[in-house]
């Protein structure tokens, strides 16, 4: 199906026209949060607040042989001192965070608080509560901690070498699903098969075979980690936080304090960011220790360093790929290899990443190895899409030379052999319906992909895959007597969901979105909602949304037919006006009835939890010009247009938002950011002065193309905007660097140095 | 425990007085000593721009300001940008244009905005970039603030 269309910019591709869907109201929080009012998570105060601070390795990599925190608990001010010891039980079992792979409970609490090893400069080794935060500070300063330092292991080709230092001496690795006896700092190594790749190489005519590298790069929020916590006297603990999940920080919380998870409520606090990045917990529990033993609450709060060194990073990576194709465009057979770092602890991305690395081709025969990698850096976190653009990096670039091997364009190469619905996934999937096609012809119909080029130009495209997923969600609504409706939603908004929630009632009841109040409320105070990730929100809150207005809907024919006195299945509720089928003087609106509630039998409620698993994968694309100087090699990005299939875009600016943030948190990814370590494992550059995310002054405008291709899994068709838009941006830039310059790069950041080093002109 | 100041500025055009550690940062006085949280930390060192403030005429990122410097100073947060209960046309235009998500670096980026369409009505898009290059935002791209200090502009020269 090809849409015929004058591209303008921020074009909306709309299938499907409604009331509500797809207008852009004004947010529902946003006054709160352009007057300053909003309370986020460092905003909470109490009475009697105690603050905290957290003593952090030095080394990236130690034995810790002694802790003594006498002198600090001597200094006047200070109320309580914690370490890992203050923990109680075995720590046995397992956590699920919903992030990926559950982990061990014992290595969550060991990157809480360190037991018997640091392994990254800075691990958390105790924590401090004081009356004030610079008394806390100074108290730190007093425990006297006895390393035995080790060497350090920076990356995962140095952790995967013979003779590596070894991180954890009861880790064996997991050989293709088998568990061995081999103890390294490979946690696993799995393999998705398809096919026959030797078959299918001895049929290619053109094959490119490559090894690429990524560093090691932060989610970059603006807001560092915060928790206040209080232990009450109650036996109940209380956690105020800047979190996507507060369910999830919950359930946690209880697994490590050995706690029923009803005796911990969380109450989620406005979130400055976090893409993927607030899903762990590090503060909360050492905020709650410090509670219990001061009995006041305790704020703690990250610095900017402690946010680098301490917090979420997204794995480096190691990849090869090896990809054949027919002279005519055929792809034959594809090899992948990922190695993907996990930090201290097993558990990096590299399973979504093998299963995104491929997913946009339609594959006779093909491979993806995976590596699980531990290495002498915080845990990875989450990063919106986590895994992927480290294998589109690779495997985009891949494609992008077998286009030029070919003489084939890249787009017409990507349309050639795209997946669609029917393809079986190498990883396994058979694909429902999706929209990489459409993605694919709105590219190469838009007027930048023909637009001219100048002097030291170049243009690259690339395409990127990410599932999106489903799970619980939980929303209560209750009609005023004005006719407005109070929501009530467990989602954490980290980027206008209030709003997408809310219209999908609004759309249901025939009611403008304002007269839809959200409020996001406590884990006491609304069901099991699963976290704020995996562009999952907008999808099934908004579901759990719908349901509940249906709900309301039913309710309000009920009442009406009984207050006229007829066959409930004759009366219906359009757009917002309730009549009779049979008497057209039957007749009112939704506000004038909800006035008459109280006086005829009471308020209209309704409570829904959705777990909708019929979630839509999204694939979205870019087309990028960059300007290379041929002296310094400095980059700028001088045009970029992102196109991605959303199934149906709810509130069409914040979609749009969704697609510009990933694409520019892309670039930065691709140009400049990177963990810069010393030999000693430590990060050089843990300031943002140094670690340099994109300014406004980097970048061009944004322009987007909204693909719907509406997912039948969902009311409205939504399949989730937030991820599949980072994942083409660090490929596409890669490609247009090489259009530009005629050298391709094979690692990030494609920084001037890099660039002129392609060129041979560095030293 | 070191001594206190007593310092008094005005601040959003009240009268306020403070005692302050001369270690306490004019970020961690408007935070914790006056309660005005509207003003955000995202690094403590200058290169964020979340706690950006208006200071004796001039913008400042208030993590490396003291609080003792206030003394005899005028200070404008984001608390003191509205005129009661009428929001400026930056905060209107911010949302008009959805240009906040998170909306943790906002305060910064209205604070900043605003000394720039009061020293310059008609900016080019280069003039902001350049102009907001000190506050960073990791949400958006910068494409919808860009757009709404354009139509903040467009609205204050109809005004």
């Amino acid at each position: 199906m090809t849409q015929t269309v004058d591209y303008e910019r921020n074009m909306v591709l709309a299938t499907k026209t409604y009331d509500v869907v797809g207008t852009r109201p004004i947010r529902h929080d946003g006054t709160d949060k352009v007057t300053g009012r909003a309370l986020y998570g460092a905003d909470y105060d109490t009475a009697g607040l105690l603050h905290g601070y957290i003593v952090r390795s030095p080394h990236a990599h130690a034995n810790i042989k002694n802790i003594d925190t006498s002198k600090a608990e001597a200094l006047e001010g200070v109320l309580a001192v914690v370490t890992n010891a203050d923990f109680t039980g075995d720590a046995e079992g397992m956590v699920d965070m919903g992030e990926g792979a559950p982990t061990s409970l014992k290595w969550l609490r060991d990157n809480v608080l360190a037991s018997d090893k640091a392994l990254y400069r800075g691990h958390a080794i105790a924590g401090v509560a004081a009356v004030s935060p610079h008394i806390a500070e100074e108290a730190a300063r007093l425990i006297e901690v006895d390393y035995e330092v080790l060497p350090p292991v920076i990356t995962v080709e140095d952790a995967m070498a013979d003779g590596a230092p070894i991180l954890h001496d009861d880790l064996k690795t997991m050989e293709l699903g088998e568990e061995t006896d081999n103890v390294s700092n490979v946690a696993d190594h799995f393999q998705h098969k398809k096919g026959d790749t030797a078959k299918g190489f001895a049929e290619a005519d053109v094959i490119v075979e490559r090894e690429y590298r990524a560093k090691t790069v932060h989610q970059g929020y603006i807001e560092p980690h915060n928790a206040t916590a209080l232990w009450n006297a109650d036996g109940r603990v209380h956690v105020w936080c800047s979190t996507q999940g507060a369910f999830a920080v919950r359930d946690a919380m209880a697994q490590l304090l050995e706690m029923p998870e009803s005796q911990i409520r969380v109450t989620p606090m406005e979130i400055g960011g976090g893409f993927g990045g607030k899903i762990p917990i590090y503060l909360e529990p050492v905020a709650a220790l410090l509670s219990r033993k001061s009995g006041r609450a305790v704020k703690i709060l990250m610095s900017r360093a402690d946010v680098f060194e301490a917090s979420g990073p997204t794995c480096g990576s190691w990849s090869r790929v090896k990809i054949g194709a027919k002279n005519d465009g055929t792809i034959t057979a594809a090899e992948v290899e990922l190695a993907f770092e996990a930090g201290a602890y097993p558990g990096s991305p590299v399973p979504a990443g093998a299963q995104c690395a491929l997913a946009a081709y339609d594959i006779e025969n093909g491979t993806v190895d995976g590596y699980d990698v531990v290495v002498n850096k915080p845990k990875t976190a989450a990063y919106r899409a986590p895994g992927a653009p480290n294998a589109a990096f690779a495997v985009e670039q891949a494609v992008d030379e077998l286009a030029q091997k070919l003489g084939m364009d890249p787009i017409e190469l990507r349309l050639k052999n795209a997946a669609k619905e029917g393809t079986r996934r190498v990883d396994g999937p058979v694909f429902g319906r999706v929209g990489l096609v459409e993605t694919l012809e709105a590219m190469r119909d838009h007027p930048h992909y023909n637009a001219p080029l100048g002097e030291n130009q170049g243009r690259g495209v690339a395409v990127g895959f990410w599932f999106n997923i489903g799970f619980h969600s939980a929303v209560d609504l209750a009609v005023n007597g004005d006719g407005t409706v109070n929501l009530t939603e467990g989602s954490t908004d980290i980027g206008g969901s209030r709003a997408s929630i809310a219209m999908q009632a609004a759309e249901v009841l025939g009611i403008p979105a304002e007269d839809v109040h959200p409020s996001v409320v406590d884990t006491d105070s609304i069901g099991y909602t699963f976290l704020t990730g995996g562009s999952r929100t907008t999808f099934a809150t908004g579901w759990a949304a719908y349901e509940a207005a249906q709900s309301v809907k039913r309710q309000m024919i009920e009442r009406a037919a009984t207050i006229w006195d007829v066959d409930v299945d004759s009366v219906q509720m359009e757009k917002g006006v309730i009549s009779s089928a049979t008497d057209p003087e039957l007749s009112m609106t939704f506000k004038e009835l909800a006035g008459q509630l109280a006086g005829t039998g009471g308020g209209i409620s309704a409570s829904e939890s959705v777990n909708p698993q019929s979630f839509g994968g999204s694939f979205a694309g870019n087309i990028v010009d960059v300007e290379v100087d041929p002296e310094t090699g400095k980059t700028d990005v001088t045009r970029f247009t992102a196109v991605q299939d959303v199934g149906k875009a709810i509130h069409p600016s914040y979609v749009e938002g969704q697609m510009q943030g990933g694409s520019v948190q892309g670039i930065g990814w691709a140009l400049n950011e990177e963990y810069y370590m010393n030999d000693d494992g430590g990060m050089d550059n843990s300031t943002l002065l140094d670690y340099r995310m994109p300014t406004s002054l980097d970048l061009p405008m944004i322009d987007t193309v909204i693909v719907e291709v509406a997912n039948p899994g969902h009311p409205y068709g939504v399949r989730g905007v937030g991820e599949a838009n980072i994942v083409p941006p660090t490929p596409a830039v890669a490609n247009a660097i090489q259009s530009a310059t005629g050298n391709r790069l094979f690692e990030t950041p494609m920084n001037s140095v890099a660039i002129v080093a392609a060129q041979g002109n560095g030293s | 425990m070191p001594g206190k100041t007593h310092i008094q500025t005005i601040i959003n055009g009240e009268h306020v007085d403070f005692l302050c550690e001369p270690r306490q940062s004019l970020l961690e006085v408007l935070r914790d000593e006056i309660g005005l949280t509207g003003t955000k930390e995202g690094c403590n060192d200058g290169n964020c721009g979340a706690c950006t403030v208006e200071f004796d005429g001039r913008i400042v990122t208030s993590c490396l300001v003291l609080g003792v410097e206030a003394q005899g100073k005028e200070i404008t947060t984001i608390e003191g940008v509205a005129e009661g209960s009428t929001l400026h046309p930056v905060q209107q235009a911010f949302l008009e244009n959805a240009a906040l998500q998170c909306g943790i670096c906002t305060p910064g980026f209205i604070v900043a905005a605003k000394a720039l369409l009061e020293q310059n009505s008609d900016p080019s898009e280069h003039e902001i970039r350049f102009w907001l290059a000190n506050n960073l935002c990791r949400c958006t791209g910068y494409d919808k603030i860009v757009r709404a200090v354009q139509d903040a502009a467009v609205k204050m020269q109809e005004a």
